[in-house]
């Protein structure tokens, strides 16, 4: 598929719809197809998400791996309203390996967003210390991996829960950064809408497959006396998503492969789907901020 | 008492001593297949060396819980080797699957 033809394909995918459109209003959650309602009212987006991207992975499920990212970058690309900035929830490589992490970064460089944030995924920290990650997308944090940063009035948080697995099955973020974010959350004021981003899902989707994280309780309680919060994750390469009091909890579709339901099959392995499927369990998340501070989250897929 | 002709029991001699390394250190085999280590459990005598293998199209990793020993991601198809010296109890898991988990007792 050359350029332009894929850009028609994103542009007919952004205006016929074929993602689905979330509303956040009051802590409330409705979902739109994207055809249905107005574009117009979706605002300009903050920041996108996109996660899992996987570079370096090769088997059955996707074996053009770089292909589906370029087209999400073109997707972005051809936006009408770029993001500020755009977030990726990590499983940047497959492997973890040097050339793999080049290979994204070359491929990234091509997105007009300028801006890019960037959490591991487990994926990408094999080697224990994450030595290439780090090398890359460490400054940001002084190499601890978690740090936060203000955007439009709201406080953007990156955490990493993909590097101590000593509690055993989950996801976990150990003692060192829970105080970092007791610390980082003290004294702010309840209205400040929070985001809070990680590569494994922060609340419990299911712990078999460890789908979750130790101190998901622990982190609601921290952040249940704010307004307005959103949980953006990866991981599990579909979205799943849940409410609980002013918490949204959200996570993003793959730009490589889908991977089953949880508890369907003997474990979270790449899925493989007809062909003609793929590009349609594949995608981006945006995520604008309307007026009130509420949040609005668009998936789109690649086709 | 059944005495063999000399290059008999020589021969057998020679069969025997060789034998004799891989009966004290039983190499272990460990595969990784469906998101499981199969055995979970295995014991090998001090001085063995076990081999994961893994099988599934998923990389998955060999991490020790006390930091004794580390693979790098393996492929499917990739194994990793690692020689057990002392006697204990040894707990990993794959750093990409927290919830694979395997134990190695060596003797």
């Amino acid at each position: 598929m050359d350029m332009e033809t894929s850009r028609r394909g994103v542009l007919k995918c952004l205006g016929v719809g074929a993602g689905t459109l979330f509303t956040l209003n009051s802590g409330i959650f409705t979902a739109n197809a994207l055809g249905q309602t107005s574009t117009a009212n979706a605002g300009i987006p903050l920041f996108l998400q996109i996660s899992d991207t996987h570079i370096g992975f090769n088997k059955d499920a996707n074996p053009d791996v770089i292909g589906t990212l370029n087209k999400t970058i073109d997707l972005v690309n051809a936006m009408p309203h770029q993001p500020a900035f755009l977030i990726h929830t990590g499983d940047v490589t497959h492997l973890s390996k040097a050339e793999q992490f080049d290979t994204a970064n070359q491929l990234l460089s091509r997105l007009q967003v300028g801006e890019l944030h960037v959490v591991p995924g487990e994926h990408d920290v094999t080697d224990g210390p994450g030595t290439e990650f780090f090398a890359r997308f460490g400054k940001a944090s002084d190499n601890r991996g978690y740090y936060s940063f203000d955007r439009a009035g709201v406080h953007f948080i990156a955490l990493v829960n993909v590097m101590h697995f000593e509690s055993g099955g989950l996801g976990a973020l150990g003692a060192d950064q829970m105080d970092w974010l007791k610390k980082d959350l003290a004294g702010r004021s309840a209205s400040q809408p929070i985001v809070v981003f990680a590569h494994m899902p922060l609340w419990t989707i299911y712990a078999p497959w460890g789908w979750g994280t130790t101190e998901s309780a622990e982190l609601a309680s921290l952040l249940k006396r704010f307004g307005s919060v959103t949980v953006l994750n990866g991981h599990i390469h579909q979205i799943v998503q849940k409410v609980e009091g002013n918490i949204t909890f959200h996570t993003a579709r793959s730009t490589a492969y889908p991977q089953p339901l949880a508890g369907v099959g003997p474990g979270p392995g790449p899925l493989k789907v007809a062909t003609d499927m793929l590009p349609k369990m594949l995608g981006v998340t945006s995520v604008s901020v309307e007026r009130s501070s509420a949040f609005q989250l668009s998936d789109t897929t690649l086709a | 008492m059944n005495i063999q002709p000399r290059p008999v029991r020589a021969a057998l001699l020679c069969a025997l001593l060789a034998l004799m390394p891989a009966l004290a250190h039983a190499d272990g085999q460990i595969v990784m297949k469906n998101f499981s280590y199969s055995p979970m459990e295995l014991s090998v005598a001090a001085g063995s060396t076990v081999t994961w293998k893994n099988l599934d199209g998923e990389p998955h990793t060999v991490v020790s819980l006390d930091g004794q020993f580390r693979s790098q991601a393996l492929d499917e198809n990739d194994t990793f080797s690692f020689k057990f010296d002392k006697p204990g109890t040894y707990k990993y898991i794959c750093s990409i699957h927290p919830q694979m988990k395997g134990t190695i007792t060596v003797k």
